[in-house]
């Protein structure tokens, strides 16, 4: 039955604060759901998608278990850390060590991953919770550069110590999980594993955050002082926090190994802390969905960007000449032109709303083709290499990564979350104004 | 014995040049924060850019001539006062009175671009800044010194003799401070507070421009040149985040420590302790006096 409400009716706090406050949450978690756990796999198996996409939505579920763990530390605790990565390797090389080290007799085979899985979370809440002890003192820029220099020093500790590393190469091999006797090898079998912990990583925050952990978590955001005022243990709680957000990594940390099979440290560098950190704030600080909606955005730019170098890059090789200057005059005159015509009338003849729309729905193509010429012309022997395509793609991630975290941080604060729920609130009274 | 004594010699003045190079870069660090109470992460980036700036001048038709290596520097200068004014009024004008998380972002996506952008513009291939200086290490006393080492330790006591200079006495560098102080108070005494932003950015520039022809010519031009910027967040730490001669204290601290560390220490555990040394250290630091040995210590209101 489809409606909707006309208000805001809650006459209890435990609706208020219930997990999902409107009952079309609950239809539009079970439709996601639905989505990730049949139509994707169906879609596959089928073959209307390629199997690579799989293995990309296993990179998300992952990446949500990490970004999750380090929103809670970000956003609702507002403690900043730039060595989230440094907990997840701390996660991989617990799974490493264990699954080689322990003896396959216990278990009839290496250590199983109901077991690693937990043990690669509390060794990451171990070590995350001596890193956050110097917050106790100090906090904001003294933090971030304590954090920096956390991850700076875990990685050093875990790439000079043989013990932890495995020797040459700082790497260790990790074999597959193993449900029920069954070797999850597959990418479905993966992408069903990673999906399992992702839902439970998202349920377990969700609770998390309402609960009254949660509660002291905002409260020392938003004023520590204050919150140790009104009778929160700071020191308690900003531990717990580091020690959740450590943890949450540290299994991230473990399904990344699980995932490729490896341990190995430079998987989990500072920029891959900058990645983390970079998916929350684009998704939004505070928020489960933002979380969600910030990793799928993260993790699929790349993976966008690769495709268009790519793809640009065989375009500028098939066309050579596309480099030379009368190219680009020519390029000028036969699109630049008609892009200035239709954009003058834009501006300067008055439309009605649809005229409008389509004289700007017209401009796009000469637009884009004017841009490509240029663009052409400046940069496009840079993309004339096939083998330095790829370098250009990380450069060009590098750039739009920087520029969006900028953007969102000075235009919207709160991240794909608030933009959804713009969108949201206005379908909700739609067709009316409020 | 002697042996001993001048090893530990040469150690510790090998150390204190590395280090007052790092103390440049951190002077950058701390006019930003002195002046504009921001966190720059990006300064590393800054240096890198700056250092690009100058090489890609210089490979032009006058490399080699003296008059190549003053227009290197000059165009690194104006390059790196004009990013450093754009950046001011795009990035970090919007973001002031944010939380701190939002700038430290904010510059850490900085970095980002900044790191992105060579590889695309100019190519990724090292490129050289040569310093009309001798090759040849210059012999002080028992230890010989790289040429370019000891321009840097010139450059850096000249750089803090005069921004010690400007800070104490020129009229623009008390109303700097003021506007460090307080902001308001400083509008209230009809001081521009937006215009003091601008050129504590621009200043920052012109340091990152000397400090990136210097670490450019010393390590050679490529985005990895950006990774010296880590190695200020112990410098500034160990002096305090304000302190201009903090910055010098921190730096020699962590370049005497690295190079001990290094020759004592790497014969143990295999190399490597040189990148590791400082952030111990600081991480102790941060323990025990989390506002370095000159920080000003700030009292929180609610």
């Amino acid at each position: 039955m489809f409606h909707r409400e006309a208000g805001t009716f809650k006459t209890s706090y435990a609706k208020d604060m219930a997990l999902f406050p409107l009952p079309i949450a609950k239809g539009a978690a079970a439709f996601f759901l639905a989505t990730v756990a049949v139509a994707i796999p169906a879609a596959v198996l089928t073959g209307l998608m390629h199997e690579y996409y799989l293995t990309i939505f296993t990179q998300i579920f992952i990446a949500i278990v990490g970004a999750l763990g380090l929103n809670i530390l970000v956003g609702w605790t507002g403690q900043i850390s730039i060595g989230h990565a440094a907990f997840m390797s701390v996660g991989a090389y617990t799974v490493g060590n264990l699954v080689t080290k322990v003896p396959h007799e216990i278990f009839g085979g290496p250590m199983p991953f109901w077991l690693t899985i937990p043990a690669g979370g509390l060794m990451a809440a171990l070590i995350g919770t001596v890193v956050g002890i110097p917050s106790l003192r100090i906090k904001g820029t003294y933090l971030a550069i304590a954090t920096l220099a956390s991850q700076l020093i875990i990685e050093w500790i875990i790439n000079h110590t043989p013990a932890i590393s495995g020797g040459a190469g700082a790497s260790i091999q990790v074999p597959r999980p193993t449900l029920f006797g069954n070797e999850l090898k597959t990418p479905m079998e993966i992408y069903y594993f990673t999906l399992f912990f992702a839902v439970v990583a998202i349920v377990a925050t969700m609770n998390l955050v309402r609960s009254r952990i949660g509660r002291a978590f905002v409260a020392i955001r938003d004023q520590d002082i204050a919150a140790e005022i009104i009778g929160i243990n700071i020191f308690r709680y900003k531990l717990l926090s580091f020690a959740i957000s450590s943890f949450y990594a540290g299994v991230c940390g473990v399904l990344f190994a699980y995932y490729s099979s490896i341990a190995n440290y430079e998987a989990f560098q500072i920029n891959i802390s900058i990645d983390y950190l970079a998916m929350i704030i684009i998704g939004g600080l505070g928020s489960v969905l933002g979380t969600i909606l910030g990793v799928i955005f993260v993790q699929l730019l790349p993976v966008a960007i690769r495709e268009v170098v790519t793809a640009y890059g065989g375009y500028v090789i098939a066309n050579p000449e596309q480099m030379q200057l009368d190219s680009l005059l020519r390029t000028l005159m036969i699109w630049g032109i008609p892009l200035l015509v239709l954009l003058a009338v834009r501006r300067f003849v008055s439309l009605g709303f649809w005229t409008r729309l389509i004289v700007t729905l017209l401009a796009i193509v000469p637009a884009a083709m004017t841009a490509l010429g240029v663009l052409t012309y400046l940069f496009g022997s840079q993309f004339a290499n096939t083998s330095a395509l790829s370098a250009m793609a990380a450069s060009l991630k590098l750039i739009i990564f920087g520029m969006l975290i900028i953007f969102f941080l000075v235009v919207e604060p709160e991240g794909l979350a608030r933009l959804w729920r713009n969108v949201r609130n206005y379908f909700r009274v739609w067709p009316f104004s409020y | 014995m002697l042996e001993e004594l001048s090893f530990i010699v040469a150690l510790i003045m090998e150390g204190a040049s590395i280090g007052l190079m790092y103390s440049l870069i951190a002077l950058g660090f701390v006019l930003i924060y002195k002046a504009t109470d921001a966190i720059n992460f990006a300064q590393g980036e800054f240096v890198m850019l700056a250092a690009y700036g100058g090489a890609v001048t210089l490979a032009g038709s006058l490399a080699g001539t003296s008059y190549g290596f003053i227009l290197a520097f000059l165009a690194a200068l104006v390059l790196m006062i004009g990013f450093s004014f754009a950046l001011e009024r795009t990035v970090l004008r919007p973001l002031l009175g944010r939380p701190v998380i939002a700038v430290i972002m904010a510059t850490i996506g900085l970095a980002a671009i900044f790191r992105g952008l060579p590889p695309i513009t100019v190519g990724a291939s090292t490129k050289t800044v040569p310093l009309p200086i001798p090759d040849t290490p210059i012999d002080l006393w028992i230890h010989r010194i790289p040429a370019i080492d000891l321009l840097g330790v010139v450059v850096t006591l000249l750089s803090v003799a005069v921004l010690t200079w400007f800070f104490r006495k020129s009229r623009m560098g008390v109303a700097m401070r003021a506007v460090a102080d307080n902001q308001q108070v400083a509008m209230a005494m009809g001081i521009n507070v937006e215009r003091y932003f601008a050129i504590a950015w621009a200043m920052a520039g012109i340091i990152a421009a000397l400090g990136g022809i210097i670490w450019g010519s010393k390590l050679g031009v490529d985005t990895q040149l950006a990774l010296v910027g880590l190695k200020v967040f112990p410098v500034v730490i160990l002096g305090g985040l304000d302190s201009i001669a903090g910055a010098v204290v921190g730096g020699l601290i962590v370049g005497i420590c690295e190079s001990l560390a290094a020759g004592y220490l790497d014969p143990y555990v295999g190399g490597g302790t040189k990148d590791f040394a400082p952030y111990v250290i600081m991480i102790i630091m941060l323990m025990f006096k989390p506002y370095g040995l000159f920080g000003k210590r700030k009292i929180e209101r609610i």
